[in-house]
């Protein structure tokens, strides 16, 4: 039987703000474990929770961006249930009344065709501690620190067919929550992860099929992985004749397999009601148009923009726009020296490479946009080669330095003084009187061996093109 | 709506409450008997009438995103039982 | 001097005639002498108190005072007071020393008031008789064999008994007014919203409001004026202006009008407290006020709306007492849910397990909709009503209690003959509106509360009210015989 297999994400996004959703405790990673846990944070008896105005103003942001439906009033409701990482034993989250709803995100597949995927909802909500559970004489050892980060979890429709759509979906929701400034992006932080709801049916069945939740998702790697896993093993089941049970899943890299979890297995009641301790969040429609004058060109107007200012290929463009900030670094580049293609080539290549081969972010790539831009200018102006440019590159990435001091370090400059193009040619030419004889009678081929000698012989410095023209001045052709 | 002993059990486990099983009956007798004063409210009908979720009709007031809080984790675990290198200490949980 | 108002002992220490640390320990003296058998502290701060008022005494020599610098206080062991005990008269908080102040009782501190200690309460704050504490029932002073209300019984009866120049309380639905009514004092609960949450042990949330226990409205208006005003660390705490509640103490009430809700006079009022009433509306006549009779015809869904209100925000405001971070935690705990249902098994008394057990069903799956739903919206019938009578009346009175104070043990068996004895009250805090009690007389030898109702933020209106009716009685003056 062939199988159809429908997936929809939860993406849980956290909010870049300074302090937490509900209190003025920091948010800031990687403290010492519970010292970012204030009274509010921790629970305590009488405390109580007041809404931070950069996390509404986030996620109007995002609903924007996504063509929602921004909810002029939107309503905190508690989510009940016992865990030691959530201290006050409810988490406070949005239910019946989220603050986006119905918006859409056109993704684009490996054959450069899109689809359009629906967002159902995205809602507020306060992130829970952590639970340490090595070397504590058998016991688990809770970090609050975490307890009140902003998140916005974005619940997609079900209408991916492929774990590479989920990918395809995931990477685009990264990258517009990174242009927006929402969110960080740091998904070794957490700052961004996902849980898939997955199933299968027998191909032109209407209804879906029953569907197991995903959790713990951290990475575009490993949604394309637990999403095949998964949906091997539902097939699996269903062609033996089994059922399949709805229930939570743990993805588990190590083992590249998804498991079920006990400690779920119970049926939750979460006794979801409107949190008596905030009141309803208003949004006004003037307020709402604040919110769109901030926000910034998004991936696919920016895309569009690179074709047509700069004359880029759809792929380059692409590539370039996957970011934000590749795409200010490649306009800082441009900008620079003048040429977007050439800019668009050693950012999408050199630059990307050298990127992946370290394993580091564009923010912290050791050759800033200036100094890749400085670089390329001098190749504009003849100052250096292309092959002497590679050369150069690795230089400013091992940090000797930018590229006009390399030039001199190293003296690259290219050699354009004619006289002594012409006497090192004149040698050459004195020294290979058959090859002369040869070019002369119409062995063009000849050329290249000529100017590669004068490129042996300064050490690469000279103009090709230059010698050239001199060569066949020369000689009279 | 009588709740029985199984009742109990299942909502007493649900809110994570140690209930003694000599106490049950006295619970669903006592619960039961609240329920049957709660279940007045059907006589009214209230259709159409926008649930009232707080006394005063206003809308959330918001904060700066400013960081107003310190490090208090030691003046605040004085206040715990069970605590080891700054965590709070809690029986394994297994996931 | 315990028989002196705050208004009296602040002119006192003012002019000198004694110090606030002579008072402090005159106050001090007295619990000791009489709270032994009246049990309305849990905690007494003898050398904080006694610092507090040294710190006081400086402060008024200085000019620098204010009406309640120097003024012994006693705080509900509900407000969370930092380095100090509290409770919420729970086995869960018999080991918490609350690591914060609540804002009222920053308030309190910052005017320079002197906190005696932390009074006796029904478990957190669920009880009306003060029976469900875990350090034993409160006596009323009038009677030793009868319960002072509650949940704020220990501070009426230290109020009555004079052990306490004044006291906070707080009301969910009727726990100032009920053990106000109860004890013969004056006690006010201010409009939801006008008093900050922040540090007051949540009971039900959207119910929950501070107020203050006091002999006097005038008292009431200067301990209200302290504590009241908005809050930036309570999201339902409106910024709104404090208006000075003494100035308007002495308004004239000439074409004042007032609302008899016939509901609230008709069966089930017992006939002493019936009179009382009758002969309080009399005053109020010869005061110039206009006597009208109203209707709130939902009134008496008020009590089952509440017990699903109630219990379902408390069923969730009490989850964070779990043994983890705070509180009460079970010995040698097997597993993790066995550290959850002991630590709360053992720590929560049955009221309290009875009320998160009601709430836990109310929301759960499948009944929401029959209880939760359905009770907001009676609240909203409830809170209506009140508004349509607002139209045409300036206040609404009514018997504060159905019966006078009954003997200990008398309802403990029974819950909803407890729930019962609330039915006066609780409507108010469903619509969040403002209410008083005060002392309107007395049936066989107890007192009798006359409830005075308000609308939104009018507590200025209803402390005018209660000053003039107790300008010309003095059923306020009253102290039990034993505490004289």
């Amino acid at each position: 039987m062939e199988w159809e297999t429908v997936i929809g994400l939860e993406i849980h996004t956290q909010l870049a703000t300074k302090s937490k959703i509900f209190s003025g405790a920091a948010t800031a990673y990687g403290a010492e474990p519970n010292t970012q846990a204030c009274a509010v944070d921790l629970g305590l008896p009488g405390v109580l929770p007041v809404l931070n105005r950069e996390v509404v103003t986030m996620a109007a942001k995002f609903g924007l961006a996504i063509g929602a439906k921004v909810a002029p009033l939107s309503v905190f409701a508690r989510k009940n249930y016992f865990y030691p990482d959530l201290p006050k034993g409810y988490q406070i989250s949005q239910y019946e009344l989220p603050i986006v709803e119905h918006g859409t995100l056109e993704i684009e597949l490996e054959d450069g065709t899109t689809k359009i995927i629906g967002v159902t909802r995205a809602h507020l909500e306060e992130d829970a501690g952590k639970s340490l559970h090595e070397d504590f004489h058998g016991m688990t050892g809770i970090d609050l620190n975490r307890a009140g980060t902003p998140l916005l979890e974005i619940v997609s429709e079900p209408d991916m067919r492929s774990a590479k759509e989920a990918v395809a979906y995931m990477k685009k929701m990264h990258s517009l929550v990174t242009y927006l400034g929402i969110s960080d992006g740091n998904m070794q932080e957490g700052s961004f992860r996902c849980d898939a709801n997955v199933s299968v049916r027998p191909k032109g069945q209407k209804e879906f099929g029953t569907r197991t939740e995903l959790k713990n998702i951290n990475s575009f790697r490993f949604v394309e992985r637990a999403i095949n896993f998964e949906v091997e093993r539902q097939i699996d089941v269903l062609e033996s004749g089994g059922k399949i049970i709805q229930e939570t899943r743990l993805y588990d890299a190590d083992k590249d397999e998804t498991r079920s979890m006990r400690s779920k297995e119970e049926a939750m009641d979460y006794r979801y009601f409107p949190d008596p301790d905030l009141l309803p969040v208003a949004i006004s429609e003037k307020q709402l148009a604040e919110v769109r004058n901030t926000l910034p060109e998004l991936p696919d107007a920016k895309r569009q923009r690179f074709m047509a200012d700069y004359g880029l290929s759809r792929d380059d463009a692409g590539q370039l726009t996957a970011d934000r900030m590749t795409a200010d670094y490649f306009e800082t580049v441009a900008g620079k020296c003048g040429d977007a293609k050439l800019a668009a080539n050693w950012v999408n290549t050199s630059l990307a490479g050298a990127l992946n081969k370290d394993g580091k972010a564009i923010s912290a790539s050791p050759v800033s946009a200036d100094m890749l831009g400085g670089m390329l200018l001098r190749i504009k102006d003849n100052t250096i080669s292309g092959k002497l440019a590679k050369e150069i590159f690795e230089a400013m990435w091992q940090g000797e330095g930018d590229a006009d001091t390399i030039i001199d370090k190293k003296g690259l400059r290219q050699i354009t003084d004619t006289g002594a193009i012409e006497t090192v040619l004149d040698e050459i030419i004195a020294a290979n009187p058959q090859q002369v004889e040869q070019l002369k009678a119409g062995k063009d081929k000849l050329m290249g061996f000529f100017v590669g000698q004068v490129m042996k012989q300064t050490g690469g410095k000279a103009n090709p093109g230059q010698v050239n023209e001199l060569l066949k001045k020369k000689l009279g052709l | 709506m009588s709740l029985d002993s199984a009742d109990v059990k299942k909502i007493a486990h649900l809110a994570r409450l140690a209930v003694d099983e000599q106490d049950i009956p006295g619970y669903a007798h006592n619960l039961s008997n609240i329920l049957a004063l709660v279940e007045q409210m059907s006589a009214v009908s209230t259709d159409n009438v926008t649930p009232m979720a707080h006394p005063l009709d206003e809308i959330q007031r918001l904060r700066d995103d400013v960081v107003t809080e310190n490090d208090q984790r030691d003046h605040f675990q004085q206040a715990a039982q069970q605590v080891e290198d700054g965590l709070y200490l809690v029986p394994q949980v297994i996931e | 001097m315990h028989q002196m108002t705050i208004a009296e002992l602040a002119k006192g220490l003012q002019k000198g005639q004694f110090s606030s640390e002579e008072l402090t320990r005159a106050y001090l003296q007295r619990i000791k002498q009489f709270d032994a058998e009246l049990n309305s502290y849990i905690t007494v701060v003898e050398e904080q108190a006694i610092a507090q008022a040294k710190a006081a005494d400086q402060r008024l020599a200085k000019g620098d005072a204010v009406a309640l610098t120097g003024i012994p206080l006693a705080q509900k062991d509900i407000f969370c007071t930092n380095g100090v005990k509290t409770s919420c008269a729970s086995k869960m908080l018999d080991n918490f020393i609350a690591p914060y102040d609540a804002t009222v009782i920053e308030r309190f501190n910052q005017a320079g008031a002197v906190m005696l200690g932390k009074t006796n309460m029904d478990e957190f704050a669920m009880g009306s008789s003060n029976e469900t504490s875990f350090y034993g029932p409160v006596k009323n002073p009038w009677n030793i064999e009868t319960v002072p209300g509650g949940s704020s019984g220990g501070s009426a009866a230290a109020v009555a008994a004079r052990l306490a120049a004044a006291a906070t309380g707080t009301d969910t639905g009727g726990s100032i007014r009920q053990p106000a009514a109860l004890c013969g004092i004056t006690g006010i609960k201010p409009t939801y919203g006008r008093v900050s949450r922040y540090g007051m042990i949540a009971f039900a949330s959207s119910l929950d409001q501070a107020g203050v226990m006091t002999q006097t409205a005038e008292d009431a208006a200067i301990m209200l004026g302290a504590m009241a005003g908005f809050d930036e660390r309570d999201s339902t705490c409106l910024d709104k202006a404090v208006p000075d509640y003494t100035a308007t103490l002495n308004h004239d009430l000439k074409g004042l009008k007032i609302g008899l809700p016939k509901e609230y006079f008709a069966e089930g009022l017992d006939n002493g407290v019936a009179t009382v009433l009758e002969a309080a509306i009399e005053e109020y006549k010869k005061l110039g006020a206009e006597v009208v009779e109203i209707s709130l015809p939902n009134s008496a869904l008020s009590v089952p709306a509440y017990y699903v209100v109630a219990p379902a925000e408390c069923s969730s405001n009490l989850s964070r007492f779990d043994g983890v971070r705070f509180g009460y935690r079970c010995e040698d705990p097997n597993d993790l849910e066995d550290l959850y249902k002991r630590s709360r098994g053992e720590g929560f008394g049955p009221e309290v397990k009875r009320r998160i057990m009601i709430g836990t069903y109310a929301l759960s799956a499948g009944y929401y909709d029959a209880y939760y739903l359905k009770a907001q919206k009676i609240r909203r019938l409830i809170s209506d009503d009140f508004k349509q009578a607002f139209k045409n009346v300036d206040v609404i009175m009514a018997p504060t209690a159905p019966t006078t104070a009954f003997r200990i043990g008398e309802k403990t068996d029974d819950p909803i003959t407890m729930y019962l004895s609330d039915i006066n009250t609780i409507a108010v805090n469903l619509a969040g509106l403002p209410g008083m009690s005060v002392p309107a007389g007395f049936s066989q030898a107890l007192p009798v509360g006359l409830q005075i109702i308000g609308n939104y933020f009018d507590e200025a209106r209803l402390l005018n009210v209660a000053h003039k009716y107790q300008q010309i009685t003095d059923w306020h003056k009253q102290i039990p015989a034993a505490y004289k």
